[in-house]
Formats: structure tokens, sequence, C-alpha cells
């Protein structure tokens, strides 16, 4: 094999070909592209997370006395519209998505290098749009941009928001179209549909609803615009409109998007467990056809967030026994990941500790979940601090703790140094902890019945007490997350060179350099194995240092 | 209705602790027994569709459960008993107003008697807000442009939170107040102060003022409907259709007449959106409900299919 070496006598990877701030922001390689992303997400994720610290402030005490009323509404606004829109929804897809599925796959790069960078210009640039909302005064819509109150009654930036999360929806709809065209006209000779990693399939699901569903959101809120600076009568019906109509066309994408989130992070935990169980997943069709299944599925339970919105009780059950359904393949996946271990050669480092924290609060996320797919007692729970807890056991304590583990499983490959595993190990122990402590106690003060979006509770002390736990979990939490961004950056310099393949791992992306070069491989790889060939891997992890 | 809920949520809670602890358990099982140990090797499985139906067909059952009974609760939450008192809501930015059928008038506090069904129909001025009532496990959102409705059955005397649910703006949070449930003959007493002027009474009033009394005549020689006994009833429309004149019907019909025009009728009425206010329609939508009680003027025929205008 012909290794291409550089004049210093390195070997010349996709980070040191080339230098210099052009080389990156004109670059059409994936795997710098990946980078690009990882940069934007991170400085949105503690944006979006310093903003989530001063909810939590502001609720250590039941009068509203930190911030003003104003300013808690547009806290809570842009952390959620931040996390979804420009954390989130791109985490996965644009960075790990982004860097392994070509090489997964045996390919050299996406189908359409240049769309992909493009889709992070439209990211950067609605980055910039969103910022710029941020710093002229904020937008206190709620995430959800509910009518008639966003486009009638609030006198914020209501308009830049929306065009914001619309040209990041663009951004979304180009990486799922490319991964889509790549995962099906890319593949190396040998890669079968049945032969690909689950995390290949969970993007090909992922995609799917990126492309089917983001079209819709950027529809409804180009309405949201256009009757705010036009007065059309499409959802106020104080001009002949229908609120509800906004409800439908935005959960119509916003629920699907919540698969969106979990799917890839689905596929990363699949890896993980089967790299440290030394297994081949159990059940690899069925794990495949669940993540389709989810997707699919998922378009048709969205209203199930409008059970006391003004529905008809007959779409009210319709949509609750359709959202039992979904559950049935997120349950499968649970089961058949716990299955996995079973006789395994298990060990426990970091990203295996992220992915058992992923089953553990995913299964609490998704059981949370039966509760308000029940309609009598959605009645009461929804809207409260009980889908506060919900949904963030599915995003934060599943999506968040499956791109970590992602994130620490691959640093090896993606930066060709080692992270400090004795660290990595203390922060996946404090992301579990904090995040417990902080969204526990939500589950109880949802059903005691703390409204969402609430500034001031001050004529509810008993919900102080849990509103307190639930604070200092969010500091545990925030240290939790630190930790890992200040050992990431200090192993780029003074990490351990990362082996080819560290935790003697299955897959295509362990069979090539760490880092890789730029067009991947030298030659054609040729594939002839089933994904998770753990049989034919002689050699166990590596014991941690 | 708290306790069918209550009941409802126990059940879940149990079935889904004992589904986490099972998942807990076997996972650190796993993770325990069959950590890396020197000269032992991972055992390769295939998978098992007989394990993956079994864990797939008995979580639906059990989620059938759920569906069914979650649904038997939200039928009932959803369907008000016709012999409910009756309390016109209007929400706006950042306080709930409320009006008895006997004409008193709350502000964020909602005086109802124990031991009998009150019947909310509320609508909004502005944007959506939400009546949430946490001690009564109910929820509905109150939305601008037409009513929705909500029940509930207090038993227990006492003060309760009613909080806004819906984000609704800045002082969402402010938009707080509670429903004092009173023993019956406190309430009679209470209600009899003042001197109010029953609801349907004002209807009636403002529906002379407003001249509507010069079409829909109680005969069959006006423009409009005759109203008498048409509230709660199906009435056939110009193009086919059969609407139940409900709250909702009689609101569109008074701000938007041209919507349905009844069989047999013109659209000559003309709109009195923006020309009324909500507690207004209110008032009218109570006097129309009045006439539907009462026996229709033509027997054995709703108004609806009452002979067309000569």
């Amino acid at each position: 094999m012909a290794t291409a070496v550089l004049e210093t006598g390195e070997r010349e990877t996709y980070l040191n070909r080339e230098y210099g701030i052009q080389s990156w922001l004109l670059t059409v390689d994936h795997k710098r592209i990946a980078l690009l992303y990882l940069m934007g997400i991170t400085f949105f994720f503690f944006i979006g997370g310093f903003f989530a610290l001063l909810i939590r402030l502001e609720l250590l005490t039941p009068a509203g006395d930190l911030v003003q009323a104003d300013t808690y509404n547009k806290l809570f606004t842009m952390h959620g519209q931040i996390m979804v829109f420009f954390f989130l929804i791109p985490s996965v897809p644009a960075v790990l998505g982004n860097f392994l599925i070509p090489i997964m796959i045996g390919a050299k790069d996406l189908a359409f290098p240049r769309i992909n960078l493009l889709s992070w210009y439209l990211y950067m640039i609605a980055g910039v749009m969103m910022l710029y909302t941020i710093l002229n005064g904020g937008v206190d819509t709620g995430w959800t941009f509910y009518t008639p109150l966003s486009t009638e009654f609030l006198k914020t930036n209501v308009v830049t928001a929306a065009l914001a999360v619309f040209v990041a929806g663009f951004s979304s709809i180009f990486t799922g179209l490319n991964f889509i065209v790549t995962i099906h006209r890319m593949r190396a000779p040998g890669m079968t549909w049945n032969r690909l990693p689950l995390f290949v399939w969970a993007h090909y699901a992922t995609s799917l609803i990126q492309v089917l569903g983001t079209p819709v959101l950027a529809i409804s809120l180009v309405l949201v615009a256009l009757e705010r600076v036009l007065h059309l009568g499409i959802f106020n019906p104080a001009l002949g409109g229908d609120p509800l109509l906004f409800q439908h066309l935005f959960w119509f994408y916003s629920h699907p998007a919540v698969y969106i989130m979990i799917l890839p992070g689905m596929g990363i935990v699949s890896e993980i467990v089967c790299c440290f169980s030394r297994k081949r997943i159990f059940g690899y069709k069925a794990m495949a056809m669940a993540l389709l299944g989810i997707a699919v599925v998922g378009f048709l339970v969205w209203a199930h967030h409008m059970f006391v919105a003004g529905i008809s009780l007959y779409a009210a059950l319709i949509f609750s026994l359709l959202s039992y359904f979904v559950a049935v393949p997120s349950a499968i996946k649970v089961f058949n990941w716990t299955a996995t271990m079973y006789k395994g050669s298990i060990t426990y480092q970091t990203p295996m500790l992220y992915a058992f924290g992923f089953v553990g609060l995913f299964t609490m996320g998704g059981l949370t979940g039966l509760f308000l797919a029940s309609l009598g007692v959605d009645v009461h729970v929804t809207d409260t601090y009980f889908v506060i807890a919900h949904f963030h056991y599915i995003m934060v304590g599943g999506m968040v703790m499956a791109y970590l583990g992602g994130m620490h499983f691959w640093w090896p490959k993606i930066s060709g140094r080692m992270y400090p595993e004795a660290w990595g190990r203390l922060a996946a122990l404090l992301v579990f902890v904090g995040f417990n402590l902080t969204f526990f106690p939500q589950f109880v003060l949802g059903y005691m019945g703390m409204p969402r979006r609430y500034w001031d509770y001050s004529h509810s002390p008993e919900f102080q007490i849990l509103n307190v736990l639930s604070t200092a979990g969010a500091t545990i939490l925030a240290v939790g997350y630190l930790l890992p961004m200040v050992y990431f950056l200090w192993s780029m310099r003074y990490g351990k060179p990362a082996p080819d393949n560290p935790w003697n791992a299955a897959g295509l992306e362990w069979m090539i350099p760490s880092p890789p070069s730029t067009y991947n491989f030298e030659e054609q790889p040729v594939v002839s194995w089933e994904a998770y060939n753990y049989d034919e891997i002689k050699e166990e992890v590596p014991v941690a240092n | 209705m708290a306790n069918n809920v209550d009941a409802l949520f126990v059940f879940l809670l149990v079935v889904s602790a004992m589904m986490t602890l099972s998942i807990f358990t076997m996972v650190i099982f796993f993770a325990v027994r069959y950590r890396r140990q020197g000269g032992r090797r991972a055992e390769q499985i295939e998978g098992s569709h007989a394990l993956e139906i079994t864990w797939s067909i008995i979580p639906f059952c059990v989620f059938m459960v759920f569906f069914v009974w979650g649904a038997v609760i939200y039928f009932r939450e959803r369907t008000p008993p016709p012999d409910s008192a009756e309390v016109y809501t209007v929400a706006k930015q950042w306080m709930w107003k409320f009006e008895h059928m006997e004409g008193q008038r709350e502000i964020n506090e909602l005086h109802v008697p124990a031991g009998r069904n009150v019947k909310m129909i509320m609508t909004s001025q502005d944007v959506i807000h939400s009546f949430f009532v946490p001690a009564f496990r109910i929820k509905q959102d109150v939305l601008p442009g037409r009513y929705t409705v909500a029940w509930f059955h207090a038993t227990k005397p006492g003060t309760y939170h009613l909080f806004c649910a819906e984000y609704c703006g800045t002082m969402h949070s402010g938009m707080v107040g509670s429903v004092v449930v009173m023993e019956p003959k406190d309430y009679e007493a209470w209600m009899s102060g003042g001197g109010n002027q029953p609801l349907a009474l004002t209807g009636e009033k403002l529906f002379s003022e407003l001249g509507c009394v010069t079409c829909h005549r109680t005969d069959t020689q006006g423009r409009g409907p005759n109203l008498v006994g048409v509230f709660g009833k199906p009435v056939l429309l110009e193009d086919g259709r059969t609407v139940t004149a409900d709250e909702n019907y009689v609101r569109e019909s008074i701000l938007q007449p041209a919507a349905k025009i009844v069989n047999g009728f013109k659209p000559v009425m003309p709109t009195f959106q923006g020309q009324i206010s909500d507690e207004q329609l209110n008032a009218l939508v109570a006097y129309v409900k009045s006439l539907g009680q009462q026996p229709s003027g033509q027997p054995g025929k709703s108004v609806a299919a009452a002979s067309p205008q000569p």
C-alpha cells in the first residue's frame, strides 16, 4: 500500500494535507466539513446550555427575581430553538454521519461534496441569523412559534428567527439528500444492504425524515412570516384563519424531528454495544427494520401533541393508538441491545458507559412517552414539567449521551489522538448523575401540576424543593459537559497517538489509518463480511490506560 | 375523574417501573456476569425471531391496555353530562373572566358548588390559552374564534389552583387564579348576592337591541330561521350537509352568517364580526340555547326542516 508521506516525514492525512483558513473554508472533504460542523454545533450547544443555566437559576426561587418576565420567555425560546435546530438536528448526522458514512460504506466521499459544503454554509448563515436575532433583542415565541401569538401579538424578532430556522432546514434537507444518494449509489463492492452497519441504516432512516418532513416546517414558518408581515388570514382567526392549522403543520415536521434527533443516536449505540461486548448485534434485520419502522410510523403520530388543543375526540383516539404503534419498534431496539450483551465479553470504556446510560435513560424517556400517549393521563400532564422531563430524557438522556459516546468512540479516528480514559469515565458518570438529578424531579413537578414556561411560581411554593434539586443537577451536568470539551482539545496536542483500531472494532473505518487520508482508502475496498463480525476479530478491546 | 386518572397513572407507573427495573437489572447483570475474563470468548448469537416476536407482542398487548383505559377516561372528559351548570369563560392576556348562567361575573376566581357537574364554555379574546386545574386533572386549550369545552365534578370544598397552561406571552405565569369549591348551600348564598341579571336574559335584550328579532321571528314568516327549539338539534343546510346546532355553530352563524346557510334561506344576514364583544356573544348564545329548551314553534319539525320562506 503506497502511503503518501509529507516532506516532514509524517504520513499525509486529511488534517495535515493542507493548512490555512482557505483550505478549510473551501474544502469539499466530508471529514473536514464534519469538523467545521463540529465547531458550529459545539458553539451553539454551549450558547443553548448557557440559556438553560439561566432558566434553572431563575427557577431556584419561586418569585421571578433574577430576570424580567420577557427575558425569561426569551431564554426558554432561544434555548429550545438553538438546541433543537442548531444542535440536536445537525449534531450526529452532520458531524459523525458526515465523517463516517462514506468511510463505513467504502467510499471516497459523499455523492455531492460541494452540496455538503453548501449545507454547512447554509447552517452557518442560519446560525448568524439566529445570533443576530439574539443580539437584536431575542425572540419569545417559544420554540414552537404557536400562532396567533407569534404572528400578531409579540413585538420581538419573530421573522428573523423563523427565517433562521427556515434556512437551517435547507441545510438539513441537503444533508439528508446527500446521505440517501450516497448510501444508494456509493457502497463498495460487496457492501450489500444487509451488511451495512446499523449506524448507516439509522442515518438512512433519518435522512428520509429530513427530506420528507423539513419542507413542511419551512412552509409553515414562511406562512408565519407572511402572516406577520402582510396579515394574511392563514392562522389568525380574527382574519379568518385557523390557529390549529399551524399546530398541525408544525408538528407534522416537529414530531418526526424527534426521530431525526434520536435515530442517529440509536445507530451509534448499536456500534458501541457490539464493539465493547465483542458480539454481533442481536437480530440485525429487526434492528434495521425497526429504524425504518420508527421513521415511517413517526410521520403518523403528530397530533398527539394536540390532545387538549381542540382537535376532535375521534382524531385524538386515532393518534393515541398510532403513538403506541411507534413504541413497539423502540421497545424491540432496547431489548435487542440488552440481548446483544448476553454472553458477550464486556469492558467498560467511556463509550460503553455512555451506551449504558443511553439504554437506561432512553428506556425511561420512552416509557414516560407511553404516559403521554395515554389520552386520560396526557390531559393532566401535557404542557407541564412532565413533558419537559420526558423529552429531555429522550433528547438529552438519549441523544446527547449517544452523541458523546460516539464522539469518544470515534475521536481517535477523527483526531488521531486518544482522549484520557479516566477523565472520560468521570465525565460520563457526572453527566449521568447530573442529568438524572436535573430531570427526574421534573416528572414529579409535572404531575403536581407545575405548568411549563412559568417564570414565577410564587403562588405555589410547594414546587420549590424539586426545582432546587433540578438546578443543583444542572450545575453538575454543566461540569460533565465542559470536561469532554476541555480534554478533547487537550488531547489534540497532548493525547497519545491513536492506533488505527484502538478498540479492535469491526467496520471499514477501523481498517484505515487514524486519522484517515483525504480519500479514505488507498485502494477500493471489497467487502466480504457482515457487519459486526466480531467472531472473526480475535483481539479483545485493549485494557484502558 | 381525578381518581380515575390517578389510578391509570399508578398503573402506568407500576408497569413502567417493572419494565425499567427488568431492563436495568438485565443490563447490569450482563455487564457484570459477562465482563471480560481471560480465557472466555464472546459467544456469537445471530438473534432469535421467537424472542423478538415475544418482546414485541407482549409490550404491544400492555400498550393496548394503556390505550383503551386512557381513551375511556378521555371520552368521559370530553363529554359533558347534559345536566351541567354552565360557565361562560373568556380568556385574555392575562386574565380569566367567568360568567355564570345566573349572571354573576368573576375575574380569576371561579366559584362552583361541590357535587355538581360544571361545564366550561370557553373562548379567547386574543391568543391561545389553556384552562388547567391540576386538582381536577383537567386541561383544555382556549382558542380565539371558537368555543372549546371542559367539564368537571368537584367533590371536596376548598380552593384549588387554576393555571394557564399554554404559553401566552409576557405574563403567562401570572395568568393564574383559583377555583373555589363551596358547599351547595354556601354556593346558593354566594350566588343570590348582587341581584344579577341571568345571562340568557341579557342575551334576549341584546337579541332585540341588535335587531335579530326582526328576521328570526317565532313564526314561519321571518327572513331567517325561527330559533325556537333549534339548539342541540341537527340542522339541514343549503348544501345538503347536516350540522348539530351547538355553541360553535351558533357563534359562527352570528360572526360569519354566510358560512352555513340553513336550507331554504338566503344569505341575507349581515356579519356581527367585530361589532359585539365576546361577552355579548356568550349572552346571545346562552339566549339561543334557552330557546332550544322550549318546545319547537312547529311541533314535530325542527326549524331546519321548517318550510322555506315564501
